[in-house]
């Protein structure tokens, strides 16, 4: 069994020294839900200009930004800090933690824990529970537990985004943007139905990078909707098992990553 | 430096004095802006990086707006047909890098450091030179961040290209206007470090309402007239970005056109001289970290 105890440590002394600041804190909390809010405010305003897209209305889509945003902004809030992991291997901080007998990623994320980014969970969360309410859904057993195990299996499925983003930064420190056209474009590739999209496009990112299972195949199946792309209804219940896949191969870049750190020397 | 700039022993806040030549103000400003133009053509990776993501993101909008497009009334979206939406997005997507939005903090960063001081010391004003460094910068992102985006989604989509001469010149001075409006949006963003030291609010801010007020996630004209009416008169976001984008895909005639670069060049202006009297009040109570 795995001692815990250290980990905890590190959480409650991130947890003090964020909300020593209290006015700064509470600030940072109310105008980080403002990044989800333009999502889902993104949405709205384009059905204001169009009654359906790609052939879902304004109920159905919004079930689908439910699901993408509360995913992504829980993913954001457990490991979205990952993303300062060039710091880390820049400023040589990352020998530190390596040296220190506990797991390197586990440290790395809770050394510097948003909790400011928990506003825009919430949120999503809200999102989510209004999108389902109003979608006219027939609710059944099975139905229950998707709607509340997509956000989970989207929330380890985005995680595997970030955690692999971010350690191309061991091969390649100067990574500069490029992992956010994966996490943040990942994000604003599941807030909509994947039926807006074309062409070897939508392959690559909804198959091959397996995003279409984080909102899309669960809405349908929530929604008892056929998909116009011809895959079965069974297909949203299975999604969340793409998270599965998604978790191992990214502890498996992590590890290759971590054992490929050279450090930066001098 | 054979005029012997940096030996005289003006400061920016001491008195100015007045160049009997504007040749030498003029060589000074040229030098400055060729260091940030060679400054940036250094940062290769992060140039690459940059223009790679900002193309992923132009795939995701532009199908998501041709969408919309396709779905609305006479497959016009907020005035837009749908070549003009594809024109709207990747070139937008070049121009995000051009005006830089996002991502400059060098000022605030000076000033938390303390660095600020030798800028201060500098016979130059600061806004004046770093306006230069960054028109350095900006010339750079036209060659290297303009032209991928729009050369990929000439090659993957069926883009509007404009038919009026006057669109070119004219595209020419909005982008200018939009590069020096958006220099005087993220100077004074960063200013205010001058007071707070720490500038993460403000800057999480701007980062979050100029995405979506500048046009660049939706064309404001899918809102509502008045609001957008009111955007583009009673703030400076619009003439950062929708206001070329506009240009270019001759959403308008060509005299509501020239109205509307007409009012990014007040904008600038404004935006200008609010730089110079925030850095003149801050250069007066400033206190250098450490003494």
């Amino acid at each position: 069994m795995v001692d815990l105890r250290p980990y905890v440590a590190l959480f409650r002394g991130q947890a003090r020294s964020l909300t020593s600041y209290r006015a700064s804190f509470a600030l940072e909390l109310s105008t980080n839900v403002f990044a989800t809010v333009m999502d889902v405010a993104t949405v709205l305003v384009l059905f204001r200009v169009s009654r359906t897209l790609g052939g879902f209305t304004l109920h159905e889509a919004l079930l689908v930004v439910g699901l993408s945003s509360c995913a992504f902004a829980a993913a954001d809030l457990a490991v979205g800090n990952i993303e300062r992991i060039k710091f880390y291997v820049r400023t040589g901080l990352l020998d530190a933690v390596l040296v220190r007998p506990l797991g390197a990623l586990p440290q790395l994320l809770l050394m510097d824990l948003p909790l400011r980014k928990a506003s825009r969970c919430a949120f999503g969360t809200g999102v989510l529970v209004v999108a389902a309410a109003t979608a006219g859904i027939e609710w059944t057993p099975g139905r229950v537990a998707l709607v509340v195990a997509a956000p989970l299996a989207g929330m380890v499925f985005f995680s595997a985004i970030f955690v692999v983003s971010a350690a191309v930064a061991f091969w390649w420190v100067e990574t500069g943007e490029i992992g956010n056209a994966f996490t943040y474009g990942g994000r604003d590739f599941t807030s909509y139905p994947i039926t807006v999209y074309s062409g070897w496009f939508r392959r690559l990112f909804a198959y091959g990078m397996g995003f279409a299972f984080v909102a899309y195949y669960p809405a349908l199946a929530l929604l008892g909707r056929a998909d116009p792309l011809g895959l079965p209804v069974w297909v949203g219940y299975a999604s969340p098992s793409v998270a599965v896949v998604a978790a191992v191969a990214a502890t498996a870049v992590w590890r290759v990553g971590i054992r490929h750190y050279r450090s930066t020397g001098s | 430096m054979k005029e012997g700039i940096g030996v005289d022993s003006v400061n920016a806040t001491g008195a100015r004095r007045v160049h009997q030549n504007v040749v030498v103000p003029f060589r000074t400003f040229t030098a400055i802006t060729g260091s940030g133009f060679r400054r940036y053509s250094t940062y290769r990776q992060a140039t690459i990086a940059g223009a790679f993501t900002n193309t992923v993101f132009g795939f995701l909008r532009c199908y998501v707006l041709l969408a919309v497009a396709g779905a609305a009334a006479h497959g016009l979206a907020g005035g837009y047909d749908r070549a003009q939406l594809a024109t709207f997005v990747w070139v937008g997507q070049g121009l995000l890098a051009v005006v830089l939005l996002w991502g400059w903090t060098d000022l605030a960063d000076r000033i938390r450091t303390g660095d600020v001081a030798s800028d201060l010391l500098r016979p130059v004003n600061p806004v004046l030179s770093y306006l230069a460094t960054d028109l350095g910068r900006a010339g750079h992102a036209v060659l290297t961040r303009l032209v991928p985006p729009v050369v990929t989604g000439l090659l993957f989509f069926d883009m509007y290209l404009p038919k009026r001469w006057v669109t070119g010149p004219l595209f020419l001075v909005s982008t200018s206007l939009a590069v020096l409006a958006c220099f005087g949006c993220r100077y004074l963003v960063n200013a205010s470090a001058y007071w707070l030291q720490d500038v993460r609010g403000p800057m999480i801010a701007w980062a979050l309402g100029s995405g979506v007020l500048a046009g660049l996630y939706f064309p404001l004209r899918f809102l509502p007239d008045w609001v957008a009416v009111a955007l583009w008169i009673g703030t400076p976001f619009p003439s950062l970005l929708q206001t070329p984008l506009d240009v270019v895909v001759e959403r308008d005639p060509p005299a509501t056109q020239a109205g509307l670069v007409a009012l990014q060049a007040v904008w600038v202006v404004l935006l200008l001289a609010a730089c110079r009297w925030v850095q003149r009040r801050a250069e007066r109570k400033l206190v250098i970290q450490g003494g």
